[in-house]
């Protein structure tokens, strides 16, 4: 699927003539920049490529990018986006999402989407809160939420979607934040090159209905201590170098590093290909919060295992000619 | 085992008109394959045949009760026929619970084939007989026919090393030989039937087949019959026939829709009773183009047919109606997005759950109304089994000539009953004409064809035809969101417009019986052939009477309106408690009464001729 050809697009080409129409400051237009700039560095022509979106703020996507684009319903875009892989390989297919989206309303999909490997690049919008519908609480708010539908707060648990992706076997699942463009970039890039599904979290501001959401992950003060970024073959530091994380026993640990503390050469050097406890294990973090590629593995990809299936019992049957399945195996004649 | 031609008792060869046969046992008695082997049997002979299987929902609901019968009804004759019979001249059942369940609809004087060796002490209570009906004189108004089948099998298969419960399991083929001989049928094909469906398994093969012609030798050996019966074989059109079933013919003519389009088929299917043996035909057919997709959930199923459909194939779901109550939503974006999309709804009986073996008509309104907004879709119903070929077949035709989805209904009856089919000469399919708009000049994505209004259909892949379509309202030219009042007003009676212009193509309705006149019948769906024999039982019994069949509910038929004006009554029998009727008499002001019956069953010949006989008078 992927032209070798340098095709010469430039961000401006991945550009629509629509007014682009989210909240001035939403995280969402950060993420739309990244996405303009690394698709014209792929060497995909724009007429093969499709974004499918649900319904909400994010979802609204696909009007921007000049490309070929599906704006679905609520919670269904994996499942359309699949019908469209299967019979159309030679796409590549994103799908855009958010965490009302793919997790309460389309929380099925977006799990079979996973566990099929259908070849899906899947963006989803995590702002821990329902935006277009004016402030509910979202699967990831956190417990207590004070939102417009919960006025005491929400008793509902959150749902964590790198968890989630990874017990549904996932192949690519990946985690990056709206402002962080060089992060952001480099992660769509990883995730076009992923043969099979590719699910990448992108934690984002809704600076309306619940700013500030992911600010001690993006404030300049902060965010050296919060974020841990996940770098496959090397060791987990963050804070400047002056943390890491070990494990003990299964448990990951925040220790210090350098004098005083441990050794490097004790912190969990990273695997992308590890098996997806030890993802799942790191997924659970909070303080830091990981960012980057939690797991990175090859498994057989949904459309290409249908085409095999079809070859082989062409191979064995030979193509299938109407008039003999339509008389099917007992027939008489009536002169 | 070998009959002496000396001792051979004088036997009458009966000549019959029709037959109707009802075999009966416990769900795992083996009743349904028995069933099909003597209709198969019958049609190779030449008869007419409708079949009309009757099962439980249950798996193997408990032995020897009420709730475990399992039923397959054949009516055959050297006449044309419409139904599978109103009432069985023969019962063949294997035990208590059997008897006890079919009786009733039993002809009075009918023959009664009963498997003694099923009658026993503990059956005959679990079926709630305080005594042997077979021989306390309660069946005194019916030819019975003790046969002790289950030792007869056993003995058959005495030494044979099998297992008493396969031995047990052979007994269904000792009725079916016994059968075959009594119609005068030869065995061979239920012999041939038996090693292709056990090959590998020649110990089966072999205790089948020595049961079977057991049960065969038995007919022609002891003396319980003074007649055998023959059923001449029927005129029917000069062709290739073979027996076909709803579904089958339904998961046949998506293979055609796709070979003729020489477009991809991808069907999207979630399993749903009755309408899982499309899922399960198609599966097999990956080298006919044709892609099966067991989705998660119903909603996932239609979902990714609208994509396939997104993607320039042609898209497909089957389900019934629990399912397509779920795939509404999803029905409306490819309305609102207007992709073509094939969607069949074997009915069942409802609501919820409800009768999921049986058959019911009442998902009509829930497929023209069912969908927020005004949603028009096309929907056409099929009339018996093969019929569901063509309605398939014309449309696919329609979505893709009108960018829309489009309904086809069928139902339990005859999505799992038989009957004969002429298979269509190769000259007889007419190509779907597909364009796929590649040029990029002046390219609008709602802009729309002229005469159709249809929207240009664009393969994702197309350079120079990026664009974006959605469910939110769109301009009516550039497909850019819209909340312009009038825009939406104009897109909704757009979209109302490109539907009704459907009628357009129609052929002209056909009324069966005089074109005007005192009553015309209305009917839609299976229920076509039960009126068809009813009203063709009243014309001879001298009365006016008319049959009119709807194959097209949305957009109704231009001249509908015109033909229902001519007669003076207008009755509507329908397997609800009136959909049709409504949208009848609110569309053309007419007075239609209905005949409605919501038994999970389909209507008999006779009580439409008596309901209607009432109206009449």
């Amino acid at each position: 699927m992927k032209a070798t050809a340098v095709v010469g697009l430039t961000r401006k080409d991945f550009q629509t003539d629509q007014e682009v129409r989210w909240c001035p400051g939403c995280g969402d237009y950060a993420i739309l920049a990244s996405v303009q700039k690394v698709l014209p560095e792929l060497g995909i022509p724009r007429e093969n490529i499709v974004f499918v979106s649900g319904i909400g703020c994010s979802s609204r996507f696909p009007y921007y990018m000049n490309t070929y684009g599906f704006h679905t319903i609520h919670g269904r875009a994996p499942a359309i986006a699949t019908g469209l892989k299967n019979t159309r390989p030679d796409l590549q297919v994103w799908v855009v999402t958010g965490d009302g989206d793919a997790l309460a309303i389309g929380g099925n999909h977006f799990l079979h989407a996973l566990r099929r490997n259908v070849d899906l690049k899947i963006l989803l919008f995590n702002n821990r809160v329902y935006g277009l519908t004016k402030g509910q609480y979202s699967p990831t708010s956190e417990f207590g939420k004070k939102a417009k539908s919960t006025p005491y707060g929400s008793i509902d648990e959150p749902v964590n979607p790198i968890q989630i992706a990874l017990g549904a076997n996932a192949s690519f699942v990946a985690r990056s934040i709206d402002v962080e463009a060089r992060h952001l970039q480099e992660m769509l890039r990883r995730m076009a090159e992923h043969r099979g599904t590719a699910v990448l979290e992108i934690l984002q501001n809704c600076n309306v209905f619940n700013d500030g959401a992911w600010d001690h992950l993006t404030n300049k003060e902060t965010k050296a201590e919060n974020q841990l970024v996940l770098e496959h073959g090397k060791p987990l530091l963050f804070a400047n170098g002056k943390k890491g994380i070990r494990l003990r026993g299964f448990v990951p640990e925040v220790v210090e590093v350098g004098e005083g503390g441990v050794d490097v050469s004790e912190l969990l050097v990273w695997d992308e290909k590890a098996p997806p406890a030890l993802a799942f294990a790191l997924a659970g973090l909070a303080s830091p919060t990981p960012i980057g590629v939690f797991r990175q593995v090859e498994r057989p990809v949904y459309h290409e295992l249908e085409e095999q299936q079809a070859r082989q019992v062409v191979e064995r049957l030979g193509p299938g000619e109407l008039s003999r399945l339509l008389a099917g195996r007992d027939t008489w004649t009536v002169e | 085992m070998q009959s002496q031609p000396a001792l051979k008792p004088e036997r009458r060869v009966e000549r019959l008109d029709a037959v109707t046969v009802r075999f009966a046992g416990d769900s795992g008695d083996g009743m349904q394959l028995t069933g099909s082997e003597f209709s198969k049997a019958s049609a190779i002979a030449g008869n007419d045949i409708r079949t009309f299987p009757d099962f439980p929902a249950e798996i193997r609901a408990p032995a020897g009760t009420l709730a475990g019968v399992s039923g397959f009804q054949v009516q055959f004759a050297s006449h044309p026929i419409y139904t599978p019979g109103d009432r069985p001249d023969v019962l063949v059942a294997m035990n208590p619970a059997a008897l006890k369940a079919n009786l009733p609809d039993l002809k009075p004087g009918g023959l009664i084939i009963a498997n003694t060796g099923g009658f026993t002490d503990q059956n005959l209570k679990k079926a709630g007989y305080d005594a042997n009906p077979l021989e306390d004189g309660s069946l005194a108004g019916y030819r019975v026919i003790p046969v002790d089948i289950t030792r007869l099998t056993e003995n058959a298969l005495h030494g044979s090393g099998l297992s008493a419960r396969e031995i047990a399991r052979s007994k269904n083929m000792f009725a079916l030989g016994l059968m075959l001989w009594l119609y005068q049928r030869p065995l061979e094909k239920a012999v041939a039937d038996l090693r292709s469906k056990f090959v590998g398994r020649p110990e089966i093969v072999e205790a089948n087949e020595k049961v079977l012609r057991a049960g065969h030798a038995y007919g022609e050996t002891a003396e319980l019959f003074t007649s055998v019966y023959e059923v001449p074989p029927a005129r029917l059109a000069p062709g290739t026939y073979r027996n076909i079933s709803g579904n089958q013919a339904i998961a046949l003519g998506i293979v055609a829709a796709a070979q003729l389009s020489g477009l991809k088929g991808f069907l999207g299917s979630y399993p749903i009773t009755p309408a899982s043996d499309i899922l399960h035909e198609l599966s097999r057919y990956k080298n006919y183009g044709v892609t099966t997709f067991q989705a998660e959930d119903e909603i996932a199923a239609i979902s990714a047919a609208i994509g396939a459909a997104f993607g320039g194939n042609l898209g497909i779901t089957t389900s019934s109606g629990p399912g397509i109550a779920l795939k509404q939503e999803a029905i409306n974006l490819a309305v609102m997005a207007e992709l073509p999309l094939l969607i069949v709804d074997v009915q069942r009986g409802g609501p919820s759950t409800g009768l999921p073996t049986k058959t019911e008509q009442a998902d009509l309104l829930q497929v023209l109304f069912g969908r927020n907004g005004e949603s028009p879709v096309p929907v056409l119903a099929a009339q018996s089994p093969g019929d569901c070929f063509r309605t398939v077949l014309e449309a696919a035709r329609i979505a893709i000539r009108y960018m829309t989805p489009v309904i086809v209904l069928s139902d339990g009856s005859i999505a799992n009953g038989q009957e004969p089919w002429r298979i269509p000469e190769p000259s007889e399919l007419e190509r779907i004409q597909v364009r796929f708009r590649t040029d990029p000049e002046g390219f609008q994505p709602y802009a729309r064809d002229p005469e159709t209004l249809a929207r240009a259909w664009v393969r994702p892949g197309t350079p120079g035809l990026e664009h974006r379509i959605g469910g939110l309202e769109k301009h009516h030219l550039t497909g850019a969101v819209s909340y312009d009042p009038k825009n939406h007003e104009l897109m909704v009676r757009t979209r109302a417009e490109k539907i009704e212009r459907i009628a357009r193509e129609f052929p002209p309705l056909e009324v069966d019986g005089s074109p005007s006149g005192k009553l015309l019948v209305v009917g839609w769906g299976s229920t076509y052939g039960a009126i068809a024999a009813a009203v063709r039982e009243l014309r001879r019994r001298g009365r006016d009477v008319s049959h009119l069949h709807l194959r097209y509910l949305n957009p109704l038929p231009r001249d509908l309106g015109e033909i229902l004006s001519r007669f003076e009554r207008v009755v509507v029998p329908e397997l609800n408690l009136g959909q049709l009727r409504t949208i009848l008499r609110s569309r053309y002001l007419v007075d239609a009464k209905g005949i409605n019956k919501v038994q999970g069953r389909p209507f008999q010949v006779t009580e439409l001729v008596e309901r209607i006989e009432e109206l009449l008078s």
